[in-house]
């Protein structure tokens, strides 16, 4: 019994992980009504900034701080010079757009910094330790940590001010959302420079993990399932989401995996999110679209 | 071109004065050379055959377009142009012709919006509910269901928009314009698609607004019954140009203006 809890946590902590990819998705989902395709990018392009920097001696803070504001110049442009042509166009247009964000700031990380990988290291250890007769790694407890933090802190954020209720009018009707005087771009930057923020924790996690290499970018994917399960536009709805994948992959793969030959983690969330579709396409705590017809 | 009587402008400043407007879009003329002013407190309705660019206008007013040539003047400032930001900040309220609401919230919170430009307090304060947050809550809550209550959409203020009817929605829509207490009201086509009963209503709200709130009200409709039972000045567009401008009784005699709604007769 004690096994299959271990296995539990283990899979609530690396599902941590995901819901961190999640949120930046949200965000901006929430801010425009689009899935952002270059928030891989975004993190890669964050996470590699900062271990090119480490690597170039400068100290631990000074990189945060600097690849910060990296961040909050790269959403600036964003906003700048491809949102704002754009206020008023359909949905697709601006997914289209992200689409060739992601390439351009893959593009640019990989034309400043080079291709080649780099090793992070956050001064967390990844060795495992006991508690209660279960092993656990000290470097997930650290992501939860952080991951909830950022959860708290994003919640005050947008949910209790007024941002919330422009956010979501935003996303319905940008030309209505002028006229009653929000401040559309304003929002859409505060909206990127945060997801771009997302992005940098986000990558700093995953490169400590899995190495700083252009494969981060592909985390993406991994993303999707669980804002199908959580729904796109709930903060909250993205840490479940991770939970219920991490946990679920973990205990498929251990318990399912040895009857019909192993290696179903990496297909299980896909599954999992197609039978979500089916049931409840909103995802748990999605906004339910309406339609008359 | 009817000449407008002296005696209507005489005592009356005015809020907002169009001068030599025109605009296009890749080289089609949608509205060319109109002037025509409005004088603060009135209702002014702009009529037309469909195209005749009376939309288009509108969004001129409040900066969704921007015109090639002419300048606005609203409450005694000019300019080249409006952005639709600047015109909500200086009371410009509108509601549109094919309705813009958000449709994923509540009528409440849809009017709520409509009080964005009257919230003080910082996020600060708005995320801890501290200082200003809470007393400017209550307040903006008060507001909104005082305009709720004046529209008489009380019985679905806690609905969402998407699943009301048509007619309820121009009603929303009229009241989170109302609810940012606008100095200038542009409605664009309130009662298209309503049925008598419902005009009636909508004409109701209207001239209760001008009269509770002395709101200036700029309107396109096409039932000339209610623009002539609404209004105190009518302007007349056709193929983008002004061919009246007036009272209802000097409009309605205008040579021009029978012309272009029967035909003219060879």
């Amino acid at each position: 019994m004690s096994f299959f809890f271990e296995v539990l946590l283990g899979g609530l902590l690396a599902g941590v992980m995901y819901s961190l990819i999640a949120i930046g998705f949200v965000l901006i989902y929430k801010a425009s009504g689009v899935f952002n395709f270059a928030q891989g990018s975004m993190v890669l392009f964050a996470a590699l900034t900062f271990v090119s920097l480490l690597e170039r001696s400068v100290p631990f803070w000074g990189a945060f701080v600097f690849t910060l504001l990296i961040m909050l110049v790269l959403a600036w442009a964003i906003e700048r010079f491809v949102l704002r042509q754009l206020v008023n166009r359909p949905p697709i247009t601006l997914f289209m757009a992200t689409l060739g964000l992601s390439y351009i700031i893959e593009g640019l990380a990989q034309a400043v910094w080079g291709a080649q990988v780099h090793g992070l290291d956050l001064g967390v250890s990844d060795e495992p330790f006991e508690l209660g007769g279960m092993l656990l790694s000290q470097f997930d407890l650290f992501a939860a940590a952080v991951a909830g933090t950022l959860v708290v802190l994003l919640s005050l954020l947008f949910n209790k001010t007024r941002t919330g209720i422009a956010l979501r009018a935003v996303a319905d009707d940008q030309l209505a959302a002028l006229a009653v005087g929000i401040r559309l771009h304003r929002l859409w930057l505060i909206v990127w420079a945060v997801a771009g923020v997302v992005g940098l924790v986000a990558g700093l996690l995953w490169g400590a993990r899995l190495g700083v290499q252009f494969s981060l970018s592909l985390i993406v994917l991994k993303a999707l399932p669980v804002l199908i399960i959580g729904g796109f536009t709930s903060i909250g709805g993205a840490i479940v989401g991770g939970l219920i994948i991490g946990a679920s992959e973990k205990l498929a793969e251990v318990f399912i995996g040895p009857i019909i030959g192993g290696g179903i983690e990496n297909w299980f969330p896909y599954v999992l999110a197609m039978l979500f579709l089916l049931v409840r396409p909103a995802g748990l705590f999605g906004e339910r679209a309406i339609e008359r017809v | 071109m009817s000449t407008i009587s002296t005696s209507r402008r005489m005592n009356a400043t005015p809020l907002l004065q169009l001068e030599h407007i025109s605009l296009s879009f890749k080289g089609v003329k949608a509205i060319t050379d109109i002037s025509f002013s409005v004088n603060e407190g009135e209702i002014c309705a702009l009529i037309g055959p469909n195209g005749a660019g009376k939309s288009s206008l509108l969004n001129v007013i409040n900066g969704v377009y921007q015109p090639d040539q002419g300048t606005i003047c609203y409450a005694g400032a000019s300019r080249h142009r409006m952005r639709p930001h600047d015109a909500a900040v200086q009371g410009i309220a509108r509601t549109f012709q094919n309705i813009a609401l958000f449709k994923g919230m509540s009528v409440l919170d849809n009017v709520l919006t409509g009080r964005n430009l009257h919230q003080r307090s910082s996020w600060v304060e708005q995320a801890f509910n501290v200082g200003r947050a809470p007393d400017e809550a209550t307040e903006q809550r008060r507001k909104a269901e005082q305009v709720i209550e004046f529209l008489r959409i009380q019985p679905w203020r806690h609905q969402l928009v998407g699943n009301l009817p048509y007619g309820l929605q121009k009603r929303v829509e009229l009241a989170r314009a109302l609810a940012a207490e606008p100095r200038l009201l542009l409605l664009d086509e309130p009662m298209a698609g309503m049925n008598r009963q419902e005009k009636d209503d909508m004409s109701r709200f209207i001239l209760d607004t001008q009269r509770e709130f002395g709101t200036t009200i700029v309107l396109i409709e096409h039932d000339i019954g209610v623009v002539m039972n609404l209004s105190q000045h009518v302007v007349v567009l056709d193929y983008g140009k002004k061919i009246g401008d007036g009272t209802p009784e000097q409009v309605r005699v205008n040579p021009d203006v029978i012309a272009a709604y029967l035909g003219t007769t060879h």
